[in-house]
C-alpha cells in the first residue's frame, strides 16, 4: 500500500508537469484528489487490510502524497496564469507612437492677454480695474479732461459723434474723470482702465478706427513725477519688456496733463545704439504719461493744491505688435484662426 | 515744421553739433524731431557754367549744342531743355560727376556731336518736383546774372541742407516760426540768440495819405496794421530766400510772394499782399461777414460767407477771408506795383472755423488758430518791408496804419522752488531754478525761492504754475528725475472687482472648453445690425444707433449683437480654408430707447459663440464628429454648471435661425438669449457651411451666479 502511494504520487507529479492548460490540471486535480481518486480509494481501502500499527503510517503518508501532489497543482496554476496573462498582454500591444485623442482647444485673443498681463502687472502694484462706457459724452470725453469745445487740442482725436453731445470715446480717460467724480475728492484714486476706443482714422497698417487702449491714474497728497517714472513706468517697461530696458522721458503734450512727457523704451535689438527696428534712435515709443492737470483735478472736485496725481496711458495693440512682431494693426481684427492661435500661449 | 539747419544757423551757433545730436537734444527737451533728411542727395563736381553759345543741333530737332564757360575751360554740351538759351548761366555737371541716384555723367556723341557734360535741373540735381519753381519745373534751372561762373552749385543751391523735421504739439505754435525754434534751440543748447533787425528807408509820403482802417470786429480782430509799398518790381526773389523756401517745403512764386511767405517761416506771421491799384477804396473795412454774402477766393472758388466768417473788405465788399485765404479779385499780379501789405492778429477760434468750414488749411490759418505773437505782427510787417525795399526795388510809404486793441501784456507765473521740487521729487537749487529761465530768455524777479516769471508773449502756452514746471523740468532733464515709489497711498490693496473675475472666468471656461476669442468692429453696417438680435433685445430696443458722420457705410452703426460681425470673421477663415472653427466673443451691444438719440445708450455686454465644421477629428482612431447642436448645448451648460446657474432651453424661433433647431435661453424665467442652428438662407448669405450659434446676456450671470459662494455637498468635519 506503501508503495502503491508513491507511484501514485509519482504518476501525478509528472501529469502536473506534463499539463499545460489550466483544463488539464483541472483534470489532474479532479483525477488524483477528487472524491472518487485513487488516493481516497486507497485510503477507503485501509480499514480491512491494514494492522492496528500500519493504519497511522499509511495515513500519514496518504496526506503526505495529497498535499503535494495539491501543492504541485498550485505552483502549475501559476505558471500557467503566468504565462497566459503575458500572452494576452502581448495581443494588446499598441502603437504609443500614434498621434492622441485631441481635445479641442481654444484660446484668449492676443489682446485679451496682454491687456490681462498688463492688468496683473498694475494690480500688483495696487491698483484698481475701472470699466467705462464706450459710447460718451461730450463733457467726460473732452471738457473735463481739459479740452474745452473749439480747442486745436480737439483735433488731435478726430472723433465718431453720434449727435454733437454724444460720441464713441476716442480713449478711456474719461472712466479717469467718471471715477474722480464719483470719489469727489474724498479719497485718493489707483486705477487702470481698459477698454475700446475709436476714431475717425482710415484702417491700414498703422490705423484702426477701433483700438484699445490701457490708461492709468493715480491721485493722491505728495504723488511726484519721479514716481511716476521709478514707481510705475520704469517697473513696467521692465516687467514686460525685460529687465534690461531702459527708460527715457521727452516733452509732449496732453491736455490733460502738465508737464507732459512720453515714454520711449531702449531698442531691444540694438539697446540704444540705432538700427532699422528703433528707425536708429535707439528708442521707442511706448506709452505717454504727465502729472494731471490741475484743471482736470479741479473739474473733478479735488483740491489741486491739496492733491496731486499721474496719469498714463498707452495702447495694447502697439505693445503687442512690438512684443510679438506683428506688423499690421489689422491682424487683430480679421480673426484668421492662424494668426490667433498663434499667440493662444502668450 | 521743416526746419533748414543752415537757415537756423542764422540765428544761433550749433556748428559744433552734428545734425543728429542736435535733433537727440531737441527731442529730449524739447520737440520730437520726427525726421532728419538731407535737401537733396549730394552731387559733386557741379557747377555753375556760362552758356557762350546755343545753337540747334544739326542733326536732331529738339537739341541744342553749347559752348559753356565754367572758367578756364569751356565745354561742348548738348542740351534737351526747351528753355536753354545763349547769356545763361546754368548748372553744368561736369564728366566725372555724379547726381543723385548713383548717376555718372560721362562724354559721349549725341547724334554725332560731342557732349562733354550735362546742363542740370533741380530736379535732376534732387530736388522734388513740387518745390520747383514752376518756370523751371520743366526744363533747367537758370541762375541770377550776377552768379559767379564756376561756383559750386551743392553750396549755391543749398544741396547740402539738412532738414529737421519737427513733430509740434498743438501747445508749441511758438515753434512755427524759426525764431521759436531758434529760442527753443538756443535755451537747450544754452548758446546765444542773434534776432534780425527790421529797419528800413521810408518815404516823406504817408500810408496814411492812400488808406484808412476800421475795424468793427474789434473782438475777433485787435490788431490791424496796413502798410503802403509802391513801385514795386515783379521778379524772382534772391536766390537764397528761394533755396530756404524749397528747404521748408515752400514753392517759390516771385518776390512779394515769397517775400511774405519767408516772414510767415520766419517770424510766424502770415502776412497778406493786396494789389492795392485793385482794392477799390481807400479804406480797410474789418467786419463779420453777412449770411449769404459771397466772395471768390485766390484759388477761384467762389465762397458763401456766414455770419460767423470775419472777412476783410474795402468798405464795399469783402477782399478777403481774414486770416484764412485772399480774394481773387486783389490778387498781385506781375502787373502790380503798389500793393496794401496786411499785418494783422485774428482770433484763432474764429479762423479755424472758417479754415474748417471752407476746408482751406493753410500755413497761414494754421498759425493763427493756434495763436501768434502779439509782439511780433507789426515787426513781420516791417520785416517785410525791409525786403521789398532790397529786393522788388519798392518805396515804402511812412507809417503804419494801425487799429490797435492788442494785449501786448507777458502772463505772471509765480513760481517757487521747493513747491518745483514737491512736485518733480527733485532737490534742485534756487541758483538752478534761476539759470534755467535765463537760457529760456523769460523775465523774472526773484526773491529767495519766489520767482514771479514774466511768459514772454511768442509762448502763449505759458499760464499757469504748471506750464513753468514743465518748462523748469524739460530744461533741467528729464534724464535727471530721480527714480522712486510712491508713497502712502501706494499700499492700496489693488484688484479685479467680482465682474472682472467672472468675465475672466467665463473666458477661461470656454477656452478650455475648446472656443477661441475673437476681437470684431463695434460698428458695422444697417444690414447686419439687424440681424441676430435676441429676442428680449429687439423688445428692450427703440432704434439702433447710429453715427451722424461714419467714414464708411460698412462702419456706420453701433451693433445689436456680435454675432454678424463674427460670421464675417468666419467666412474670411472658410475662403482661406480653415473650416473648423469655435468662436466666441465677449463685448458690448448698444441698445438705445429712443427714436431719436438724445442720451447714452444702453450698454449690455453679451457673450456671443459661433461654431462650424469638425468638432473632433480622429482619424487613427476613426472617429469624426462635425459640431451640431448638442455639441453647442453641452458647452453651454458645463459652463452654466461651473457658475452654478440653472438654463432652461425651450423650443423657439429667431429670425435668421434654423426653425426647428433654435432654443431660446431663460434664466430664473428671464429671457437670456438664444441658441442654435443659422437659417441656410442667412448662412448662405455670408457663404457659410452648417453653422451654430449662441448669444446670452452676460450681465445677467452677474446677478444670478453663485459661482463664490461655496455649496458643500459632502459635509467634511475637520477636527
Amino acid at each position: 500500500m506503501k508503495d502503491q502511494l508513491q507511484v501514485l504520487e509519482k504518476e501525478a507529479l509528472q501529469k502536473i508537469e506534463d499539463a499545460d492548460s489550466l483544463k488539464e490540471l483541472q483534470d489532474v486535480r479532479v483525477a488524483y484528489l477528487g472524491k472518487k481518486g485513487p488516493i481516497t480509494e486507497v485510503l477507503k481501502g485501509m480499514g480491512g487490510k491494514l494492522s492496528k500499527e500500519e493504519r497511522p503510517v499509511i495515513g500519514e503518508l496518504a496526506n503526505t502524497v495529497r498535499g503535494n501532489v495539491a501543492e504541485a497543482l498550485n505552483r502549475k496554476k501559476a505558471d500557467i496564469e503566468a504565462v497566459e496573462l503575458e500572452k494576452q498582454l502581448a495581443e494588446e500591444t499598441i502603437d504609443v507612437t500614434l498621434p492622441g485623442r485631441p481635445v479641442p482647444t481654444g484660446g484668449p485673443h492676443l489682446l485679451t492677454s496682454i491687456v490681462e498681463e498688463i492688468e496683473d502687472l498694475f494690480i500688483g502694484m495696487g491698483f484698481e480695474v475701472r470699466e467705462g462706457p464706450e459710447v460718451e459724452t461730450d463733457y467726460y470725453n473732452f471738457e473735463a479732461l481739459n479740452l474745452p469745445k473749439g480747442h486745436p487740442a480737439r483735433d488731435m482725436q478726430d472723433s465718431f459723434y453720434i449727435t454733437e453731445d454724444i460720441l464713441l470715446r476716442t480713449h478711456t480717460s474719461p472712466v479717469q474723470a467718471r471715477t474722480m467724480n464719483m470719489i469727489k475728492g474724498e479719497r485718493p484714486v489707483k486705477m487702470i482702465c481698459p477698454g475700446k476706443v475709436y476714431r475717425r482714422d482710415t484702417d491700414d497698417a498703422t490705423h484702426s478706427h477701433q483700438f484699445t487702449q490701457i490708461e492709468g491714474l493715480y491721485v493722491d497728497k505728495h504723488v511726484q513725477m519721479s514716481d511716476l517714472k521709478g514707481g510705475v513706468l520704469d517697473r513696467f517697461a521692465k516687467q514686460m519688456f525685460g529687465e534690461d530696458r531702459e527708460i527715457r522721458l521727452r516733452p509732449s503734450f496732453f491736455p490733460f496733463t502738465e508737464p507732459s512727457v512720453e515714454m520711449d523704451i531702449s531698442c531691444k535689438v540694438c539697446h540704444g545704439k540705432g538700427c532699422s527696428v528703433c528707425k536708429k534712435t535707439g528708442w521707442i515709443e511706448i506709452l505717454g504719461a504727465g502729472m494731471v492737470h490741475p484743471r482736470v483735478l479741479e473739474m473733478a472736485g479735488y483740491d489741486p493744491d491739496i492733491y496731486s496725481g499721474f496719469a498714463f496711458g498707452m495702447g495694447p495693440e502697439r505693445i503687442a505688435m512690438l512684443k510679438y512682431g506683428v506688423d499690421d494693426i489689422r491682424h487683430f481684427y480679421t480673426n484668421d484662426i492662424r494668426f490667433l492661435k498663434q499667440y493662444h500661449q502668450a | 515744421m521743416f526746419v533748414s539747419l543752415n537757415w537756423l544757423k542764422n540765428y544761433v551757433d550749433i556748428d559744433g553739433l552734428s545734425a543728429e545730436d542736435l535733433a537727440e537734444r531737441i527731442t529730449k527737451s524739447g520737440i520730437e524731431v520726427e525726421g532728419l533728411e538731407r535737401f537733396a542727395s549730394v552731387s559733386t563736381n557741379v557747377v555753375v557754367g556760362y552758356v557762350e553759345s546755343c545753337e540747334k543741333h544739326p542733326n536732331a530737332d529738339k537739341l541744342s549744342l553749347c559752348q559753356v564757360s565754367i572758367g578756364e575751360e569751356t565745354y561742348q554740351i548738348i542740351c534737351g531743355a526747351p528753355n536753354i538759351a545763349q547769356g545763361q548761366k546754368v548748372a553744368v555737371a561736369k564728366p566725372g560727376a555724379v547726381l543723385p541716384g548713383n548717376f555718372k555723367i560721362k562724354k559721349t556723341k549725341l547724334r554725332g556731336s560731342e557732349s562733354n557734360g550735362m546742363i542740370c535741373s533741380l530736379q535732376e540735381l534732387g530736388v522734388e518736383e513740387k518745390f520747383v519753381p514752376k518756370e523751371f519745373a520743366s526744363g533747367i534751372f537758370v541762375f541770377p546774372e550776377d552768379t559767379e561762373v564756376g561756383a559750386d552749385v551743392t553750396e549755391l543751391l543749398n544741396l547740402d541742407d539738412i532738414i529737421i523735421e519737427l513733430g509740434l504739439t498743438p501747445n508749441r505754435s511758438d515753434a512755427l516760426s524759426m525764431l521759436g525754434v531758434a529760442y527753443e534751440v538756443a535755451a537747450i543748447l544754452d548758446v546765444p540768440i542773434r534776432l534780425p533787425h527790421t529797419n528800413y528807408h521810408s518815404s516823406e509820403e504817408t500810408a496814411a495819405q492812400h488808406i484808412g482802417v476800421k475795424v468793427e470786429a474789434t473782438e475777433q480782430n485787435p490788431y490791424y496794421g496796413a502798410f503802403i509799398i509802391k513801385d514795386i518790381k515783379i521778379a524772382p526773389s534772391p536766390l537764397w530766400m528761394r533755396n530756404y523756401l524749397m528747404a521748408a517745403g515752400i514753392r517759390p512764386i516771385n518776390n512779394v510772394v515769397d517775400i511774405t511767405n519767408y516772414v510767415l517761416l520766419e517770424y510766424g506771421q502770415p502776412l497778406h499782399a493786396f494789389d492795392y491799384d485793385k482794392f477799390d477804396s481807400q479804406e480797410v473795412v474789418v467786419r463779420m461777414a453777412n449770411d449769404g454774402e459771397k466772395i471768390v477766393t485766390l484759388d477761384d472758388q467762389e465762397r458763401t460767407l456766414s455770419s460767423e466768417h470775419l472777412v476783410i473788405t474795402n468798405g464795399k465788399k469783402p477782399v478777403a477771408l481774414a486770416g484764412v485765404m485772399g480774394g481773387a479779385d486783389t490778387e498781385v499780379s506781375d502787373q502790380t506795383t503798389t500793393i496794401l501789405l496786411e499785418a494783422a492778429y485774428f482770433d484763432g477760434q474764429t479762423v479755424r472755423k472758417a479754415a474748417k468750414a471752407f476746408d482751406l488749411r493753410s500755413e497761414a490759418s494754421n498759425r493763427f488758430e493756434k495763436g501768434v505773437d502779439p509782439n511780433r505782427v507789426r515787426k513781420a510787417g516791417e520785416k517785410a518791408c525791409q525786403l521789398l525795399e532790397k529786393y522788388a526795388d519798392a518805396t515804402v510809404l511812412d507809417g503804419i496804419v494801425e487799429f490797435d486793441q492788442l494785449d501786448y501784456s507777458e502772463k505772471m507765473v509765480t513760481i517757487w522752488t521747493s513747491k518745483i521740487n514737491d512736485r518733480l521729487g527733485t532737490a534742485i537749487s534756487n541758483d538752478v531754478v534761476a539759470d534755467i529761465l535765463r537760457k529760456l530768455h523769460f523775465n523774472y524777479e526773484q526773491d529767495d525761492e519766489t520767482f514771479t516769471v514774466y511768459a514772454p508773449t511768442r509762448r502763449q502756452d505759458i499760464v499757469i504754475f504748471e506750464d513753468m514746471l514743465e518748462e523748469v523740468a524739460r530744461i533741467y532733464g528729464y534724464d535727471n528725475l530721480p527714480f522712486t515709489l510712491p508713497g502712502g497711498g501706494g499700499a492700496q490693496v489693488g484688484g479685479l472687482t467680482k465682474q472682472q473675475q467672472l468675465k475672466r472666468h467665463v473666458k477661461r471656461f470656454l477656452e478650455g472648453a475648446g472656443l477661441s476669442e475673437t476681437v470684431t468692429y463695434s460698428l458695422t453696417n444697417k444690414e447686419r445690425v439687424t440681424q441676430l438680435v435676441s429676442p428680449e433685445v429687439a423688445e428692450a430696443l427703440v432704434s439702433a444707433v447710429s453715427l451722424s458722420m461714419p467714414m464708411s457705410e460698412e462702419h456706420s452703426t453701433l451693433r445689436l449683437s456680435i454675432l454678424p460681425e463674427m460670421l464675417s470673421s468666419v467666412a474670411y477663415n472658410l475662403a482661406r480654408k480653415q473650416t473648423n472653427l469655435a468662436y466666441y466673443e465677449l463685448g458690448s451691444i448698444f441698445i438705445s430707447k429712443e427714436q431719436e438719440v438724445t442720451k447714452q445708450p444702453e450698454e449690455k455686454l453679451r457673450l456671443a459663440g459661433v461654431l462650424t465644421g469638425e468638432w473632433n477629428h480622429h482619424p487613427w482612431q476613426q472617429e469624426k464628429k462635425t459640431v451640431d447642436f448638442f455639441v453647442v448645448k453641452g458647452v453651454l451648460e458645463a459652463l452654466f454648471a461651473s457658475l452654478n446657474v440653472q438654463v432652461i432651453f425651450t423650443q423657439a424661433k429667431v429670425e435668421g435661425m434654423h426653425p426647428g433647431r433654435t432654443a431660446q435661453l431663460f434664466l430664473n424665467n428671464h429671457a437670456i438669449g438664444f441658441a442654435g442652428q443659422l437659417h441656410p438662407q442667412l448662412q448662405k448669405s455670408y457663404d457659410l457651411k452648417d453653422t451654430f450659434v449662441f448669444d446670452i446676456d452676460f450681465d445677467i450671470f452677474f446677478h444670478f451666479t453663485k459661482m463664490n459662494q461655496v455649496l458643500l455637498q459632502f459635509h467634511v468635519i475637520l477636527v
